[in-house]
């Protein structure tokens, strides 16, 4: 118990305190501000800008910025996609991995581009090095820097006055992964190798073992070891809040997660660039408490999220699908850090959770993935959500509704309830859609109301853009493969959309001069408030439908 | 905004990013790591006369009574089956996972009556990966006399070398106790040699 | 006074008679349309008699009975939402129908030049255009709106204002605006017609009464976008709740699917029809408040405006001031004799009929027993005041008398070869300091000496601005007073700041100023010149009294003219907006209590474990949904004199408002259903309905 605590509490001390200076960094590089690193990256950032033949200087309304995502995110998509179906006649294929079909390549070239990272394949049996590396490692890294230059496209919409445009996507995205993604990455990558993660580009590798034995007649005498660049990806799956794992069964497969250190080290690197965001925005508007507020927010919840967890999780004794090395503390510690933000990477299998333990999981994904979230998309999120509180609020005290000195107008309105409604709505009705679909139970691991959660929990991590599962679920079929896919780019890019089209309007708007009369959106009551809106709001959408689930599970059961 | 123009833009950026991120910091990685680090990323392989004979971070699957036996392994085919690395994803309230764990307690009791200490839950659940290289000290502990038994060795002696094999959290704070079943039992096979 | 107005404040009997009456009018679909929230449950009422009726026939998942009062309950649930907007509007249309009997179609003397004697033409009033020319004679209606041209006369404008006493109007200067459907009493006019027929004052007045031009707000539309994304989230969870327990039954191989009722039943506790109901009748409550406090809005953007305007421009006299400034003492220069100056002084103040101009002849009458001397030379030219020469005096015998502010005195004598000396300056400024008025009196190049003009602040109004500071409401005074007089009553009253010596630019300038601050600027104004400051300002209030101009320019007219009336006029925007915002959380936090009512029934064929969700104890499955819906209903029409009169507003600062209507509409919003829930539910036992 003592134990349990302690473990909880420093992981988040430790988290808020790395992610305090790195937030600090991260407004300085998107502001293009001179920094200890800037001598070595800013050529470096230069040199892509050159090489891809853009000017940087170069100011976008937020329409072209949004086009800028869209037709980079599509190009993205085309080459993940082809890499996949042509990958047996590429290089680096040590194990002469085959093509991948339609719909599984279709799933992961949009899971990757859209930051969820759902995996409906494993790694080691499917993908090829040279997929990996070139495909999935690069969307890791640039997925997060999309996440990352929306965010500050959305800033530059509080901090501009009376202007278009909200910056340029090019110099964001490139900002994003050669100051910050590629050497966090780097660095990690290399402390977890030093752990005993693989990096190689070796053959995978047979090894006799110690006491062969008889499996339905066969005597298994050895063992094949799965090789390949692993590290490199996994610190770059943690960082940029992606979670595919390098290996099937994610941070839980011990050549990607092997001690408690490179647990902690990844648990960490979950939450840091959300957290650091936080910080960052709080630089950025010039009114540090104004991040620390959205960062009280998400505490609070992730807190709470976490404690019921561990009771739920540590009560029941429950070590089903969780690794010795971990236990039951460090795997329920991930499981919510992993589903607070959107990064989905496990390290225990969460279909194994109790149902309330696994109730707290789809909560945090059905919350919108604001309890830290996606890089950069997390903040967003949760930004649309205090516009809502804000609006709300600004009601009770006899103003029209107003946000860092914008006022909230229909527009804004309109958008930041598109933000919300676009994920909740997939959720439910590609839910729906699944429950009816027939052949849908086959699918399934478990039956009655787990199996229903099974689907909800597909649908809530696919329209959160999480990627974690409730891995019973056979999700590798035409089915599951397209109607996630569709859920994963619903989630991703209809949100985007409006948090630019919210950056360019506000961007024009004056700034409203404080008075008392304004409501103040860095203290208490208003971080009370935007709580009360995420959780009412999460609530009211979900219900009925974790009523169906693990509710029914948890009160039905016979014990 | 001109379309096309962006999309060569996009195009041109991929390939450059490919480079990057894909290409350059991969190699970096890797080139850094088989320097310094290369039996952690070559996945740390134990040599046992000069032939592999497994790796201490993957588990391997253990059905004599004279070695320590790991977690239950959910993997498809045979159990520790690397390449279908899986958990059961079984819910903990359904009664195939109950069974499943009544049966395991069952089996280990036949294997080693007279034992009436409680079993540790980590020696009937399966474990995430279905190649869980480590079991719980209790784990270790509980079968210490069946061992013991079944190679003629004390009991004590046994205690003595899971303590040995113990790793403890990090920092004395995070993550469990754990033995490392297969260097156990490698151990285990050269006191039995003595 | 105001009687007519003010008498429509309380509803009787016949306005509810009426509303009843409209809220089966508007049950057509046409306008049932045009608020989503309630469309919804609409359709919802439709579909549910459909059910019956099948159910009727054998077609059903539901006993036909439970099927009926579902029915009937959303039926009234709508017929609420109707009267709750019915009764809203009735106050209006009463006012409107007061004001329809003074616009008569009448015959309009037409003349074809401005001139009494010109030839005049009779016509229907109904035909006169802009720029016609009409004589009204006394005992006449005004056919249309315009300007006084010729003449001057008393006229009668209760019909507009509620106010008896006549008022003067007259051609030239800022009282010459007369409108259509007010009666001359005595002598007679021609008016230059300055609107085009149906779109009078009294037109817009009318239609602005009624609600007709009513057009939504940005607010009111942000609001409904947020109403409508919540509609559209409880139609797929509830839509969605069918699959999804088909999905369970054929898991668990027992069992029934939702009924299709108690799914809509749901949808329609959920969706925030509390306030989609109400909605409309808020947005006319707040005109009909404004109304009664006898402004007119010309735009319900205006209003709203009024609840976030932090910047006001309060004129002095008459706000901050008693109107009147009094002359208390005359300061002669050396060399002066105090009598010869007191003499001048009411010289140059005979022909100036403002209350100053009045209190100078009266000191100097009572100090020096000066008469009023009839001025029958010939030579006599009285310059009036205007704001450009800040002076005011007359001409006799080749003799310039001026009084005025000092600037505009100085300057005056300083052209004609004069100077102001020491002696005057140190006069001028102790009296500025100590919040007086000082009017420098010169003849030709000559300075005689300093009247003390005394103003008087008015009792309370410190209070008022500090209540307003808590607000954050910036109060600015303008005046035509020097800096030193300004800042001097400035101090005295408690305004955070002045704008000392206004001229219509400057005051164009300033509001422009704060604009570009980003502040949102409410003014008062008369004056023509005030016309372009008017227009400026987010809220801009005109005097009734004012010209045609500043009413134009305006955006919402106060007939009672009462410049005080923009601190109500803030008070009842904001109001507007809080009950808005109260009533839209307290109808989302409703929703909790409803899912713990219905989700248990709901899902009782699946699995009746989630029984242990009935919180309340509900009796029955059916008495649960009853409950509900029952309670979704009736709280429609409970909340209905809180949507008329609005939420209690208190000028504190904005935390201090949050934290009270969130613990009363939010934390009361989640409570209240509980309670009001299972009350009905025991009812409806006690009376074996369930």
């Amino acid at each position: 118990m003592t134990n349990l605590i302690l473990q909880s509490v420093l992981f988040v001390v430790l988290v808020v305190l790395l992610a305090w200076p790195l937030g600090r960094y991260l407004w300085k590089v998107m502001e293009g501000r001179k920094t200890w690193t800037s001598g070595i990256f800013v050529p470096v950032e230069r040199l892509v800008h050159r090489l891809a033949r853009i000017d940087p200087e170069e100011e976008m309304d937020w329409k072209q910025y949004l086009a800028a995502v869209g037709i980079f995110s599509a190009v993205c998509f085309l080459a993940v996609f082809a890499l996949q179906l042509l990958q047996n006649l590429l290089p680096l294929n040590p194990q002469g991995m085959s093509g991948l079909s339609w719909h599984l390549a279709l799933n992961t070239a949009v899971s990757f581009v859209t930051n969820t990272n759902w995996q409906s394949y494993s790694g080691e049996t499917t993908m090829s090095y040279l997929t990996q590396m070139l495909g999935l490692a690069v969307q890791n890294f640039v997925s997060a820097a999309v996440g990352l230059a929306v965010l500050f496209a959305l800033i530059r919409g509080f901090t501009r006055a009376s202007m278009k445009t909200i910056g340029n996507f090019w110099q964001d995205l490139v900002r994003g992964i050669v100051h910050i993604l590629l050497p966090l990455s780097f660095v990690l990558a290399i402390l977890l190798v030093s752990q005993g993660v693989v990096q190689n580009f070796g053959d995978y590798q047979q090894v006799s073992v110690l006491q062969p034995f008889v499996s339905n007649g066969t005597t298994i005498a050895s063992q094949t070891l799965p090789m390949g660049p692993a590290a490199s990806q996994i610190a770059i799956k943690q960082l940029g809040t992606n979670g595919g794992g390098f290996f099937g069964v994610n941070s839980a497969h011990p050549f990607e997660n092997p001690t408690p250190f490179s647990n902690l080290l990844e648990m960490l690197s979950i939450l840091l660039l959300p957290f650091a965001c936080c910080f960052a925005f709080g630089y950025a508007v010039r009114q540090k408490r104004q991040g620390l507020a959205l960062l009280a927010a998400m505490l609070v919840i992730f807190v709470a999220c976490l404690a019921f967890a561990l009771y739920f999780e540590q009560s029941a004794g429950n070590m089903e699908g969780k690794e010795t090395r971990f236990g039951i503390v460090d795997s329920s510690l991930w499981a919510v850090t992993t589903t607070a933000a959107s990064n989905g990477s496990v390290n225990a299998m969460h279909d194994s959770f109790t149902p309330l333990g696994g109730l707290v999981l789809l909560v945090l994904m059905q919350l919108g993935e604001v309890v830290g979230g996606g890089v950069g998309s997390g903040l967003y999120g949760m930004i649309a959500f205090a516009l809502m509180a804000v609006f709300i609020a600004g009601l009770m005290v006899g103003r029209t509704p107003e946000y860092l000195g914008k006022k909230i107008e229909p527009w804004e309105m309109r958008m930041a309830v598109l933000v919300i409604l676009g994920p909740t709505l997939t959720v439910l009705l590609g839910t729906a859609l699944a429950a009816v679909y027939p052949g849908t139970s086959a699918a399934l691991a478990n039956t009655g109301a787990h199996g229903f959660s099974e689907i909800l929990y597909a649908f809530s991590s696919a329209a959160n853009n999480n990627g974690s599962a409730f891995a019973g679920l056979n999700a590798n079929s035409v089915f599951y493969d397209v109607a996630l896919a569709v859920s994963m780019l619903v989630g991703r890019f209809v949100p985007i959309a409006a948090t630019l089209g919210i950056a360019g309007s506000l961007a024009g708007k004056k700034l409203v001069p404080v008075s008392a009369g304004t409501l103040s959106t860095n203290n208490l009551l208003f971080v009370g408030l935007l709580i009360f809106v995420v959780l009412i709001l999460g609530a009211l959408s979900f219900f009925p439908a974790l009523a169906l689930g693990p509710v029914a599970e948890q009160l039905s059961r016979i014990r | 905004m001109n379309i096309r123009k962006t999309l060569v833009r996009s195009l041109l950026m991929l390939l450059v990013l490919t480079l990057l991120c894909g290409v350059l910091y991969t190699l970096a990685v890797t080139g850094v790591a088989q320097l310094f680090f290369p039996r952690q990323a070559n996945g740390s392989i134990i040599q046992k006369n000069g032939t592999a004979v497994g790796s201490s971070l993957i588990g391997q699957n253990f059905t004599d009574p004279g070695y320590f036996w790991g977690r239950p392994s959910a993997t498809a085919d045979y159990p520790y089956n690397v390449l279908a690395s899986a958990g059961s994803n079984l819910s903990v309230t359904s009664g195939d996972e109950a069974a499943a764990v009544q049966a395991r307690i069952a089996y280990l009791r036949d294997a080693d009556p007279g034992n009436e200490a409680a079993v540790p839950v980590d020696l009937v659940t399966a474990s995430a990966s279905g190649m869980d290289p480590d079991i719980s000290v209790a784990g270790a502990l509980y079968q210490a006399g069946r061992v013991a038994r079944a190679r003629g060795l004390a009991a004590d002696s046994l205690a003595k070398l899971v303590a040995e094999h113990t790793q403890g959290r990090f920092l004395g704070i995070f993550g469990e106790e754990r033995v490392n079943v297969l260097e156990l039992n490698i151990a285990l096979d050269a006191l039995a040699r003595q | 006074m105001n009687r007519r107005m003010k008498s429509n404040g309380a509803l009787t009997g016949r306005m509810l008679l009426r509303a009843v009456g409209d809220s089966f009018r508007k049950l057509a679909p046409s306008t049932q349309w045009k608020n989503p929230v309630m469309f919804v449950v609409y359709i919802a009422a439709i579909l549910t008699l459909v059910f019956y009726f099948s159910a009727l026939k054998g077609a059903s998942d539901t006993d036909p009975d439970f099927i009926l009062a579902i029915s009937l309950l959303l039926w009234f649930t709508v017929l609420f939402a109707d009267f709750a907007e019915a009764i809203a509007e009735g106050r209006g249309k009463a006012q409107a129908d007061s004001l329809r009997r003074a616009k008569r179609n009448i015959l309009a003397h037409k003349l074809d030049r401005p001139d009494f004697e010109a030839r005049s033409v009779d016509v229907d009033s109904e035909r006169l255009i802009l720029g016609d020319f009409v004589l009204v004679l006394a005992g006449e209606q005004v056919p249309a709106d315009g300007d006084v041209v010729v003449g001057a006369a008393s006229v009668d404008e209760s019909a507009i204002t509620g106010e008896s006493a006549p008022v003067i109007r007259e051609a030239g200067g800022d009282r010459s605006a007369v409108t259509g459907g007010t009666t001359v009493l005595s002598d007679r006019l021609v008016v230059r017609v300055s609107s085009m027929p149906g779109d009078s004052f009294l037109d817009r007045m009318i239609a602005m009464v009624e609600g007709a031009s009513r057009q939504k707000t940005p607010n009111e539309i942000a609001l409904q976008i947020l109403l409508v994304a919540l509609t559209i989230i409880f139609l797929v969870v509830c839509a969605t709740l069918l699959p999804y327990s088909v999905f369970a039954v054929a898991q668990l191989g027992r069992g029934a699917w939702v009924s299709v009722t108690s799914l809509v039943a749901l949808l329609v506790c959920l969706a925030p029809t509390t306030i989609g109901a109400l909605l409309s009748s808020i947005g006319i409550a707040g005109m009909s408040r404004l109304n009664q406090a006898n402004v007119l809005a010309m735009s319900g953007r205006a209003i709203e405006a009024a609840g976030d305007v932090d910047v006001l421009l309060l004129d002095k006299t008459g706000t901050i001031t008693l109107g009147n400034r009094q002359a208390t003492a005359f300061l002669p220069l050396d060399g002066v004799e105090e009598r010869e100056l007191a003499d001048v002084a009411q010289l140059s103040s005979l022909a100036d009929e403002t209350p100053e101009g009045r209190s100078i002849v009266v000191l100097a009458k009572e100090e020096f027993n000066i008469r009023a001397r009839t001025l029958g030379q010939s030579s006599i030219v009285f310059v009036p005041f205007t704001a450009q020469t800040r002076m005011s005096g007359v001409d006799i015998d080749g003799r310039r008398i001026r009084k005025g502010a000092s600037e505009a005195v100085r300057r005056f004598v300083e052209e004609q070869g004069g100077a102001m000396d020491a002696q005057c300056q140190r006069i001028v400024e102790s009296i500025a300091r100590s919040g007086g008025t000082p009017l420098v009196v010169a003849r030709d190049a000559e300075i005689l000496g300093v009247i003390h003009l005394k103003d008087i602040v008015k009792h309370g109004v410190k209070e008022r601005f500090e209540d307003l500071r808590k607000m954050g409401i910036k109060t600015i005074m303008i005046t035509g007073d020097n800096p030193m007089t300004a800042a001097a009553i400035a101090a005295e009253s408690g305004v955070d700041d002045f704008l000392a010596e206004a001229t219509p630019e400057s005051k164009l300038a300033m509001i422009r100023e704060y604009q570009r601050k980003g502040h949102l600027v409410a003014m008062t104004g008369d004056g023509t010149n005030d016309a372009p400051a008017l227009a400026q300002a987010d809220v801009a209030v005109a005097m009734n009294t004012g010209t045609q101009a500043a009413k134009e320019a305006g955006n919402m007219v106060d007939l009672d003219s009462n410049p005080t009336k923009l601190i109500d006029i803030v008070r009842i925007g904001k109001q507007l907006l809080m009950t808005r915002g109260a009533l839209t959380t307290f109808s989302i936090a409703n929703d909790v209590s409803k899912y713990f009512a219905i989700i248990p029934p709901l899902f009782l064929g699946i699995y009746p474990a989630l029984g242990a969700l009935n919180v309340m104890g509900l009796h029955s499955p059916q008495s649960a949904i009853l409950s509900a819906v029952i309670y979704n209903a009736l709280i429609i029409v409970a909340l209905i004199p809180l949507a008329l009169k609005g939420v209690k507003y208190r000028e504190v600062p904005a935390a201090v408002l949050l934290k009270r209507n969130l613990l009363l509409y939010g934390v009361g919003g989640l409570i209240a259903p509980f309670l009001a829930i299972k009350a009905i539910d025991l009812l409806l036992v006690a009376f074996g309905l369930a």
